[in-house]
């Protein structure tokens, strides 16, 4: 990458551990490092902040082009929350999001920016690049804007309002995601969960976006209608070289439609690996705990599922040391005091974990 | 052989609202036996909830069952070789008979664990609810000649307490003795689902209808509340119907699963039969459209083609054939499949199977 | 299934989309109608506001300052038989005698059977006047038979000054229904704007906005009405006045208005579609406009119709103790004015029928209200 596409001194005034790395590579469009959103609680009469709500802490990933990543992890684990703070819809406490931009470029090569960093002009610039599909059919659409007003919203936003031309890209989206050209005069509530989801899709496909965050997309949706989902999300992908990151707490869902997967456990992450690899050979306590306490869709399934004790813990008084540890069964002395690091323990396989060389974790 | 608990028999459960008559549940039968756990499995819309509200005589207005019967076989716990079979749809919805048998006999569980507690009262409190209106503790009078006088009465506030503690530390639930005083909103998610199911089997109910009660749960909760249930039926030999779309769910916790589409059963067998040898095209699709954790298989799933159609519109014949990939055309279209045993203990109510 | 019955299939849906608009409005039309008691308050609302907002001048028989030589006359009654018992088709009122009751010291009217004057449709007036503010004309409704020397009719009798108190009520009306509405709006338009931005923005502007509507709300409103009563300049004309009092009443009803409003846009402002709009990069300002003040107007609608009565009875409350409108302005807190003290109830208890009509505007508002609030919300809640 030549140095005039790396925009202004990069990482200027930042720890190292911050600088970029991996998005110097050809095929990795974002890189997230120490990503870290804290929600202050207030309390008081003066409205004190007497604590913080530590829900994305210290998070670093990266994503490649074409790619799905997917997030896991149980309720409080911050995986919908580092979405929305990479897109800055929530300011980030600390933490860096490399980002290769085509629209802020002035080459025809795209530079390479800091999301946290941008001016609010450059932001919205941005968001032609990202946009987001929510969990909820239902609210995630203006009851009172028609299918049309709806899907061609965010190209009205960056300035493309000619009515005749929006049409033609409207309907040939509608086409793209199953529905018809002709339902774009018809208002959300006459269509139903599936059909909804699928007109966020097709809003988010409109300024032709690189990554699309997915933010449970069909968690809500009924079976048969997410598997038809998944598929037209896979398809699209394909068609349009899109990349995912892709947040559910379904594990049979992400394995599925992802490449990679990052465990999240109260705002950390705890691994990311390959799909696969993840599956068959958890390096964490937590994956292998997470992976057993799932239900297998299998009656002759009897394995022993491992227990893990006590309840998810509580982000906004995190326990001591690693965050698991209370309910991790192979932990020690160690675990209690001091928080582990987050390495690269296999080729792309990162783990948070004291023990990881020495435990021998099973799979599914 | 076990023993019959439940009967429902040809169900059908009408809702007339302005745009029409929607026919939520149409001629469901199964039984439910002592012990025993069954799966009823099906998308939105299905009727599982509707079917499973109808044994409480708990069916929301407008609904009305237009044909068939729920049939209860009681067995006093006093005198346990009597058995009286209770009509449960012909009794009054708010009379003491039905209130009796709800909680007492019968219990239940929800989905939202959020705002199945009163948020004014404490945990301990809902308990001593159930057990005061229906724990009764024996007290002996006295002998008298041979026989010996037995009376019961209802248990006193202290009772109650320790009661509901003990319920709360059977169900898992850390130091039960304080949180036996804890409101809902102190308690997270699967500390109120611990608290409902505390709830419910405090009376000794002989059956426990538990619908959807994983689904708003984290997975390693939900592995909990799951084992939980599954010791305490073995422990108090109770019979569970448990209602929910997840189908890893059901193949961990039932022995015998009835598949639901719009208002109809499908099918009905034990879950080994279901997994391994599903007949109904609608049981077969679903099974194959779920992803499998650990089988990465090829990129697409195999999709249901189509939507689920509007419940005032529903297909002529088969009520599934706009969607079914073996639709015969002139027949599934015309003819409404009946129920039939096609294997010894498997029912399925498709043409494929049937002579016509 | 086979291509044809897909291609059918694909034609009768077509059929069917042309069929049924199914936009917001249609819906809302649609369920608005099944509402009887709605409609007849949406009809009822609409009739007062034609009778005597537009068209006062056409339907009154007389005009707002037309006095007679009758003071406080009783009302005529009309009928249509006579004291010998004839029938006549066109209903007619007896004449009316001047006499003076010496015991009581009043001077009463009473009917003289000899004369009768006949109702007649399409009657002229003795002044024309202008319909709308635009067009000159002069003809009323109906009136007593204009052929006729001196033929009058008070249906509700007359005042204090001679003047025809049936007249009066429409012209009151057009006064205190236009200073409900417009203060509605006005109301309307400073709450939903200052609710909507406290909401959404949060923080200092909220702390700000708040504290004002409380400011406002613990104001006490009769001694600030005493207080501008007095020192509202007595040159003032009476157009100032009614400005300055529509304007005190808005003063006084926003706050609770914009508090309404913020809840809602605290609510609305968390739904997932204002964050995918976000999300594409929507700015404040659309989104404030576009997304969330449409998702409130159901809301305001209602609460805005609701709150009409109230305006309406604050201005006659007020004008009726002297501290609003006053003469020669006409509302029907100043027609009320008249009836002030025991000896007016007494012996002109008609002067009190101005009552009734403030009442029945008042319940075809809410009834008008309940059924906007049931139909405004289509969908059964969001």
């Amino acid at each position: 990458m030549a140095k005039e596409n790396i925009r202004k001194p990069l990482g200027l005034g930042l720890d190292s551990i911050l600088q970029p790395e991996r998005i110097y590579e050809p095929d990795v469009i974002l890189e997230v490092k120490n990503m870290t959103k804290f929600f202050p609680i207030k309390a008081g009469f003066l409205q004190k902040v007497v604590g913080n709500v530590r829900a994305v802490d210290e998070v670093s990933l990266f994503l490649r082009r074409g790619e799905t990543l997917g997030l896991v992890g149980e309720s409080g684990c911050g995986k919908t929350t580092v979405s929305r703070t990479i897109i800055r819809l929530y300011e980030p406490t600390k933490g860096v999001a490399y980002f290769k931009s085509d629209i802020l470029s002035s080459t025809e090569e795209p530079v390479i920016v800091n999301l946290a960093e941008l001016d609010k002009e450059e932001m919205h610039k941005v968001y032609q690049e990202m946009s987001m599909i929510f969990q909820d059919p239902i609210n995630s659409l203006n009851p009172r804007m028609s299918v049309f007003d709806i899907v061609s919203e965010p190209m009205v936003i960056h300035g493309k309002s000619d009515r005749k031309e929006n049409e033609n890209v409207v309907g040939d989206l509608l086409e793209r995601v199953g529905l018809r050209a002709s339902y774009m005069k018809r208002y959300p509530h006459e269509f139903s969960g599936g059909q909804r989801q699928r007109i966020g899709i097709a809003r988010a496909l409109s300024l032709n976006p690189k990554i699309i965050f997915c933010d449970e997309p069909v968690s809500a949706l009924d079976v048969s209608i997410q598997a038809q989902t998944l598929n037209l999300l896979a398809d699209l992908q394909n068609d349009f070289d899109l990349s995912y990151i892709f947040v559910a707490h379904d594990l049979s869902v992400v394995q599925h439609i992802s490449n990679r997967v990052a465990v999240m456990y109260v705002g950390k992450i705890a691994e990311v690996a390959e799909s696969n690899v993840l599956y068959n050979h958890p390096l964490h306590p937590y994956t292998e705990a997470l992976l057993s306490s799932v239900p297998k869709p299998d009656p002759r399934y009897k394995s022993k599922r491992i227990h893990m004790q006590g309840d998810v813990a509580d982000p906004s008084n995190p326990p001591s040391g690693c965050f698991f540890h209370p309910r991790c069964r192979y932990a020690e002395e160690i675990c209690t005091t001091t928080p582990p690091e987050y390495r690269e323990v296999e080729p792309d396989h990162f783990v948070s974990c004291h023990r990881v060389e020495e435990l021998e974790l099973k799979g599914v | 052989m076990k023993k019959t608990l439940v009967e429902v028999k040809d169900l059908h459960i009408h809702f007339e609202v302005r745009e029409g008559t929607v026919k939520a549940v149409q001629g469901t039968t199964f039984k439910i036996n002592r012990g025993q756990t069954t799966g009823v499995i099906g998308e939105s819309g299905c009727g599982k909830s509707i079917t499973a509200k109808a044994i409480m005589q708990m069916i929301p207005k407008p609904g009305k069952i237009v044909q068939g019967e729920v049939l209860y076989h009681y067995h006093d716990k006093l005198n346990p070789n009597q058995e009286e079979i209770i009509r449960i749809n012909d009794l009054n919805p708010d009379g003491s008979r039905i209130r009796e048998i709800r909680g007492g006999e019968i219990g239940m569980i929800f989905q939202e664990p959020m705002s199945s507690l009163t948020p004014v009262y404490t945990a301990g409190f809902q308990i001593g609810e159930a057990l005061s209106l229906h724990r009764l503790i024996p007290q002996k009078l006295g002998d008298q000649m041979d026989s010996t006088i037995q009376e019961y009465r209802h248990v006193t506030k202290k009772e109650a307490r320790e009661i509901a503690i003990n319920m709360l530390h059977k169900v898992g639930l850390p130091k039960p003795e304080r949180r036996v005083d804890s409101y809902p909103h102190e308690l997270s998610g699967g500390q109120r689902q611990r608290v409902m199911v505390a709830i419910a089997l405090s009376c000794d109910p002989v059956m426990l209808i538990a619908d959807e009660p994983t689904t708003a749960l984290d997975v390693s909760i939900e592995a909990q509340i799951l084992d939980i249930m599954r010791d305490l039926q073995e422990t108090e030999d109770m019979a569970i119907m448990f209602i929910t779309h997840n189908l890893g769910v059901v193949a961990e916790m039932a022995e015998d699963i009835i598949v639901m589409y719009m208002g109809k059963q499908v099918e009905h067998a034990s879950a080994d039969d279901i997994f391994y040898n599903p007949k109904h095209p609608y049981t077969k699709a679903l099974l194959q459209s779920i992803p499998k954790v650990g089988r990465r298989t090829t990129d697409r799933l195999a999709s249901i083609k189509g939507m689920v159609p509007s419940p005032f519109e529903l297909p002529t014949g088969c009520v599934f054939h706009p969607r079914c990939p073996s639709f015969m055309p002139g027949k599934c279209d015309q003819i409404v499949p009946t129920w039939q045993e096609v294997e010894e203990n498997h029912w399925v109510s498709c043409l494929l199977y049937e002579e016509v | 299934m086979s291509d044809q019955q897909i291609v059918d299939q694909e034609i009768i849906e077509e059929i069917k989309e042309a069929e049924v608009n199914q936009s917001y409005f249609s819906l809302v039309w649609w369920k608005f109608k099944k509402n009887k008691l709605a409609v007849v308050g949406g009809i009822i609302v609409l009739l007062f506001y034609i009778v005597c907002f537009f068209f006062a001048e056409f339907f009154a028989p007389y005009q707002l300052h037309e006095t007679k030589e009758y003071f406080r006359a009783s009302p005529q009654l009309l009928r249509f038989v006579d004291e010998e018992g004839s029938f006549s088709l066109r209903p007619f009122v007896y004449g009316l005698e001047e006499t003076i009751d010496m015991e009581l010291r009043l001077r009463t009217y009473e009917n003289n059977t000899d004369v009768k004057y006949y109702l007649h449709f399409f009657v002229p007036g003795e002044q024309p006047y202008k319909l709308l503010g635009l067009i000159p004309a002069n003809i009323h409704l109906f009136g007593a038979d204009p052929n006729v020397e001196g033929s009058e009719m008070f249906l509700f009798g007359t005042d204090s000054l001679g003047r025809d108190l049936f007249s009066r009520i429409i012209y009151g009306g057009r006064m205190s229904l236009w200073i409900g509405l417009l203060g509605q709006l006005l109301t309307m338009a400073l709450g939903v704007s200052l609710g909507t931005i406290s909401g959404y923005y949060g923080g200092v502007t909220d702390i700000v906005v708040q504290r004002l509507t409380e400011f406002v709300a613990a104001f006490p409103d009769i001694p600030l009405f005493i207080a501008l009563a007095a020192a509202i300049p007595v040159n003032w004309s009476p157009q100032m006045i009614y400005l300055i009092l529509t304007l005190i009443l808005v003063f006084i009803r926003w706050g609770g208005l914009a508090r309404q409003v913020r809840g809602l846009i605290l609510s609305l402002r968390e739904r997932e579609y204002v964050l995918a709009a976000k999300s594409a990069g929507a700015t404040d300002r659309r989104i404030m406009f576009k997304h969330l003040v449409p998702g409130t107007m159901s809301h305001v609608i209602v609460i805005g119709t609701l709150m009409i009565p109230g305006m309406i009875l604050s201005e006659t409350a007020l004008s009726w103790l002297g501290l609003g409108l006053r003469p020669p302005l006409t509302s029907w807190g100043v027609l009320l004015q008249e009836v002030s003290n025991v000896r007016s109830i007494r012996f002109y208890p008609w002067l009190l029928i101005p009552v009734p009509f403030v009442i029945f505007s008042i319940l075809a508002f809410n009834m008008l209200g309940d059924g906007l609030r049931d139909a405004l919300d289509p969908y059964g809640g969001r």
